[in-house]
């Protein structure tokens, strides 16, 4: 035997296992070369049959040595073997990442649809519940109960399509509902206070169309009675749904308006875009300004008209223009692409 | 309505810039639409043409002498037919910026040599300064104005152009507007001072008025003026109505005007001696009358109009317009002036019927006070005498049937103020606020009081009208911004809404855009709908009375044809395949009362499956895309439908089915197919295969859900086995799934493969099917599942005619 056990010899045999190890290219020739030297029959188990002859003193320090051998060897075999199945992952084929993925086709909601939405969200998380309700809608719950009778000036504000049907008097009852407002002598009718809705649906006037009025649109109204509502919940209701809707640092400005059935009347507006130069959003210009809906105290004559008591219940109610409030969000520069219904328009929401 | 500040500052001093002005009208109320100057015309004066002569090389021009004020005479060329020695004109010299008539532009007034005569300025029109596009004639001004003044002093002016509510009639007059600025401003409002001398005889036995219908014309007043000459007004007079918009016509119906824009009461007034008995009557038009009005236009009338009469006939249509048969002409020497109130609903029921909306019906159908009529005729009256001369009558005519009874006044109280406001408001200040508005109050008590409706305003009624003039003075600034603090109603679910908005998620995450058009249709889009011809489909239509067009009168019946549209529309402007659903309601009309709105979907798929990718060939979407959308979207919400042939005229012969809910009626909620070529074409849908669905959305809720209940999951394995079967061709596949799933241990069963050809018999096609066994209790064994096996396939041999394919 050339190779007697020593420290030398160990060092030796290592230097060449971890030799040949590396000039190994593939899995069957790490598994031959273990067995080679790492086996039952291996070399290093081999020349370490000869360790209980040598004398105790240089047993232990080439003992020691071969432990340390042993170790040096697996930690390679565990690290060439990685290094093997790694280089056999690489030389497969390679993708074109870039490459565009597999086509999965999504739709998305019309934006009237998401604005909606959000709105009335805003709206519910402050308690409020949607109901919906006819477009197809009775002169008497459009106007008569909304404290606009027949042939009052008012009337002008909602010029109106008319149904094609009269009843026994001869009158034309019926028309497309001009506002969702109708809905809040519906709800009151139908229950006691308190109330507090809002009704998202589509309205109907008798209009040109151009830019910024369209003669089909939708309306969300508000309406909130209980007893001890006032206009200063009014101004907080509407001021943590603005800066829900249009970021925090939105300011609100109320100023006095005319709807037939609300007393006192307002109009909202919401401070303007930021200023791009400065970074501030100006407020002290009339055009720093935008109205985005009308509101109001509920009229004593329409509370009276479903039964509640003016005296004790009060009330708010508002309604606004979900495009309009969606044309401010977005950027859109004509009413008229809603309802158009090009694809290219809707797939930007 | 326009409001020239130089008319406006009569009444109240304006100390606010035009623009807050404007600003603080506006958030009080009194919208602003716009506000602009006329003037600016540095280097214009107040010229006098001292002489004129005709120019020797040109018919058409004159040579006039002007004198500019501060220097020689100037000659000037002036192509005006109008212009005249004598006249006090608008002067401009060279060097100042004016509008050139030749090409629309402002530019410097260059010297001009004009037909060999040098012209050193110019005179000016209208469209030179800007102030309309009249420029036939030169501008007159007034004698009176100062030769050399600048002539922004003389007809520079700044206007407001107000939007009005219809419930603030009142601002239709100057007086008006100064009240609302003497509010904002704290400035007082200077009413005009009426007084005039009056004859011994009483107007009242001059002439007589009788009301026939005192709900219709609750008041009339009128004064007798005897021994006025008609002719042009003084040019103040003119000058003022032209700057508010009004054409001067002559001193009686000018001073008429000005009195309606002064105190907003509309004045008529008639020819005295053409009044029959000199007795004026208001009565109601018996059915069919027919009068003609000053404008020459012969009217048909009905019990429903108020007439001004005299015995023998109409002379005036009440509120609305005067007769050509009673009207101030040269001639005219007594008059009756009135000064009356009418019902505003009848009035405006009568200029809305008559199509006659005039200045005067403007004002009446908002309602004025009867307080005002009096007050008005007093000083159109004592301007009258001043213009057109005459001897007005001693007193007034004053029929006012309902006179005694007072107009109650309106109460005020703190409390209530703090109830709708939410603020506290000491009685002081808003005593303070509503005097500023010329509101008269007392007080009832220490924190209330009452107001007197002041007689300019017919809008305060009640008291929160007051509420609101306190408060929109002060500014909605000063209301606190809280939260609601009443109690949260119940929340009360709608199971629509919530079907609508689950749908919505589904069917989008499924792929389709959702659209939203039009609910009014015509009649060519649903008969394009019926390949048998019928007239809208055979639906009952529900029409409109007043459509804007022929092509949108029609409330929709189905919203196959809005869809429909939507498509052809955007194959014309985009490229791809077209997945969309729309979500509306379709309009049933009922024999009485409001139709049913029928809460549908519907949606459309045509064109390339994908867009060109290098993943998958151009395959065209198809009737199983949309299938296996709708029945993915419809059991996300919880719904589990199947398909059943069908036929209906909207579609392919063979590729139509009736959509049945699996726990519902055997009814069916909707239709899904391939459109009819036929109606493919109508529509313009190309030639790619159009599939189209619309389901009841009413029906699937009553259908109900089945989601919701957990099932427990087993913890023992499953043993898959495919099975192919041989079944005859008119038997659907997805009752052969039916019935496997039906079986037994079966858990699941996917057709994977359908096959029909030459190795089959006749008549007959293959399914293969992945069925999936799994007991809940136990791992099952070979023996297990052959015994379920073979249940099977005698089931399907016994039910279906099925034979397992070797």
């Amino acid at each position: 035997m050339t190779n007697a056990l020593s420290v030398q010899s160990i060092d030796q045999l290592t230097r060449d296992a971890l030799d040949e190890l590396n000039r190994i290219g593939e899995a069957d020739g790490v598994e031959q070369w273990r067995v080679a030297y790492l086996g039952r029959r291996g070399k290093l188990t081999g020349l370490l049959r000869a360790l209980p002859k040598l004398e105790p003193d240089q047993r232990r320090e080439v003992g020691s040595r071969a432990n340390q051998a042993k170790n040096a060897l697996e930690e390679a075999l565990a690290r060439r073997t990685r290094e093997i199945a790694q280089a056999a992952l690489a030389s497969q084929d390679a993708l074109d990442v870039s490459l565009p993925g597999r086509p999965v086709v999504t739709g998305r909601l019309h934006p009237t649809t998401q604005i909606v939405r959000e709105i009335c969200a805003a709206f519910m998380a402050m308690g409020f519940s949607v109901v919906e309700g006819p477009e197809v809608e009775l002169d008497h719950y459009n106007f008569e109960m909304l404290n606009i009778p027949a042939g009052h000036p008012a009337r002008d504000m909602w010029n109106s399509l008319w149904i094609d049907y009269a009843n026994e008097e001869g009158q034309q009852p019926m028309l497309l509902r001009t506002h969702t407002s109708p809905m809040q002598a519906r709800v009151m009718e139908a229950q006691d206070p308190p109330v507090r809705v809002v009704v998202p649906g589509k309205c109907y006037r008798y209009e040109a169309t151009d830019a910024t009025h369209e003669w089909h649109f939708y309306q969300i109204e508000g309406l909130a009675v209980a007893e001890g509502i006032t206009f200063a919940d009014l101004k907080g209701t509407l001021y943590e749904f603005a800066r829900r809707v249009f970021g925090e640092d939105r300011q609100i400005r109320f100023r006095c308006d005319y709807f037939p059935f609300v007393e006192p009347g307002v109009d909202m507006s919401i401070s303007n875009f930021v200023d791009p130069e400065t970074g501030r959003r100006p407020i002290n210009r009339d055009e720093d300004w935008i109205e985005i809906m009308g509101a109001g105290m509920v009229h004593p004559r329409v509370l009276e008209g479903v039964g509640y008591d003016p005296q004790r219940y009060t009330g708010f109610a508002f309604g606004m223009g979900p495009e309009r409030i969606g044309m401010l969000k977005y950027g859109i520069d004509d009413i008229r692409h809603f309802y158009r219904n090009d694809v290219r328009f809707l797939r930007q929401f | 309505m326009l409001i020239p500040f130089s008319w406006l500052s009569q009444y109240v001093d304006i100390t606010l810039a035009p623009d807050e002005l404007a600003h603080r009208l506006t958030m009080s109320g009194i919208e602003v639409g716009d506000v602009f100057t006329r003037g600016g015309w540095e280097g214009c004066v107040v010229g006098y043409v001292r002489a004129t002569r005709p120019h020797p090389n040109a018919d058409t021009l004159t040579l006039c002498e002007v004198d500019p004020g501060d220097g020689p005479p100037l000659e000037v060329v002036c192509g005006a037919p109008n212009v005249a020695a004598g006249q006090k004109i608008c002067f401009a010299r060279p060097g100042v910026m004016l509008m050139n008539m030749h090409n629309g532009r402002r530019e410097e007034l260059k010297p001009a040599t004009i037909r060999g005569i040098v012209s050193e300025g110019m005179i000016c029109s209208e469209a030179e300064l800007e102030i309309s596009d009249e420029h036939e004639g030169i501008i007159v001004l007034p004698d009176d104005a100062k030769v050399g003044t600048p002539l922004d002093d003389v007809l520079g002016d700044t206007f407001l152009e107000l939007e009005l509510t219809p419930n603030r009639g009142d601002c239709l007059s100057m007086l008006g507007v100064a009240r609302e600025i003497g509010a904002i401003t704290g400035q007082p409002v200077r009413v005009p001072e009426i007084g005039y001398a009056e004859s011994d005889a009483s107007a009242e036995t001059l002439a007589s008025v009788t009301i026939e219908d005192p709900d219709l014309c609750p008041r009339y007043t009128a004064s007798v003026i005897a021994g006025i000459s008609i002719g042009p007004s003084p040019q103040w007079l003119q000058e003022r109505l032209n700057r508010a918009g009004l054409r001067p016509i002559n001193n009686v119906v000018d001073v008429t005007n000005y009195v309606m824009l002064e105190f907003n009461q509309p004045l008529h007034a008639f020819d005295l001696d053409t009044v029959t008995d000199r007795h004026v009557v208001v009565r109601r038009a018996s059915e069919g009358e027919e009068f003609t009005t000053l404008d020459g236009v012969k009217r048909k009338l009905s019990t429903e109009n108020l007439l001004i009469a005299d015995p023998a006939q109409a002379i005036g249509i009440g509120g609305v317009m005067g007769g050509a048969n009673s009207e101030i002409t040269a001639s005219t020497t007594n008059m009756l002036l009135e000064s009356a109130t009418f019902h505003p609903l009848n009035n405006r029921r009568t200029s809305t019927d008559l199509n006659l909306r005039t200045e005067a019906s403007l004002r009446f159908e908002k309602g004025l006070r009867p307080e005002l009529a009096p007050i008005a005729l007093r000083r159109a009256t004592q301007l009258i005498l001043e213009t057109a001369g005459g001897q007005a009558a001693g007193g007034i005519i004053d029929v006012f049937p309902g006179g005694d009874t007072e107009t109650p006044a309106v109460p005020l109280t703190v409390a209530r103020l703090r109830q709708v406001l939410g603020m506290d408001l000491d009685i002081a200040r808003a005593e303070t606020v509503l005097a500023s508005l010329g509101i008269t109050t007392r007080r009832t008590g220490p924190d209330s009081l009452e107001a007197d409706p002041p007689y300019w305003r017919s809008d305060i009624a009640i008291e929160e009208d007051l509420i609101e003039e306190v408060i929109r003075i002060i500014g909605y600034d000063e209301v606190p911004t809280t939260m609601l603090s009443s109690p949260i109603p119940y929340h009360q679910a709608n199971p629509m809404t919530a079907l609508k908005d689950g749908l919505r998620d589904a069917l989008s995450a499924a792929g389709m855009q959702e659209t939203i058009s039009y609910p009014l249709v015509s009649i060519d889009d649903l008969n394009r709908l019926s390949v048998n011809g019928e007239s809208g489909g055979g639906l009952a239509l529900l029409r409109v009375a007043n459509p804007m067009s022929v092509e949108q009168d029609i409330m929709r019946p189905t919203l196959a044809a809005s869809i429909l549209n939507t498509l052809a529309y955007n194959r014309g402007h985009n490229d791809g395949g077209f997945r969309l659903f729309e979500m509306g309601r379709a309009f049933i009309p009922q024999s009485t009362g409001l139709p049913v709105e029928r809460e549908m979907v519907a949606g459309v798929m045509s064109g390339p499956r994908y867009d060109a990718n290098w993943l998958s060939a151009g395959e065209s979407l198809d009737f199983f895309d949309l299938s296996g959308t709708l029945a993915t979207a419809l059991g996300r919400v919880g719904i589990a439908v199947s398909l059943e042939s069908h036929d209906h005229e909207m579609f392919h012969p063979g590729r139509c089915a009736r959509v049945v809910v699996d726990a519902g009626s055997a009814d069916g909620v909707g239709l899904i197919g391939e459109l009819h070529p036929d109606i493919r074409e109508a529509f313009d849908l190309g030639s790619d295969a159009v599939v189209y669905f619309e389901v009841r959305l009413d029906d699937l809720l009553e259908a109900g859900t089945n989601g919701g209940r957990f099932e427990s999951l087993s913890r023992f394995p499953a043993a898959n086995r495919d099975l192919a079967l041989v079944v005859p061709a008119d038997v659907p596949a997805a009752r052969v799934q039916g019935l496997i799933e039906r079986v037994r241990l079966v858990e699941r069963a996917e057709l994977f493969d359908v096959y029909a050809g030459e190795s089959l018999p006749e008549g007959t096609r293959s399914l293969a099917f992945r069925i999936r066994f799994r007991a809940a209790d136990r791992t099952l064994t070979a023996e297990d599942v052959n015994r379920a096996v073979n249940g099977l396939t005698r089931a399907l041999e016994r039910e279906a005619g099925a034979t397992v394919r070797t």
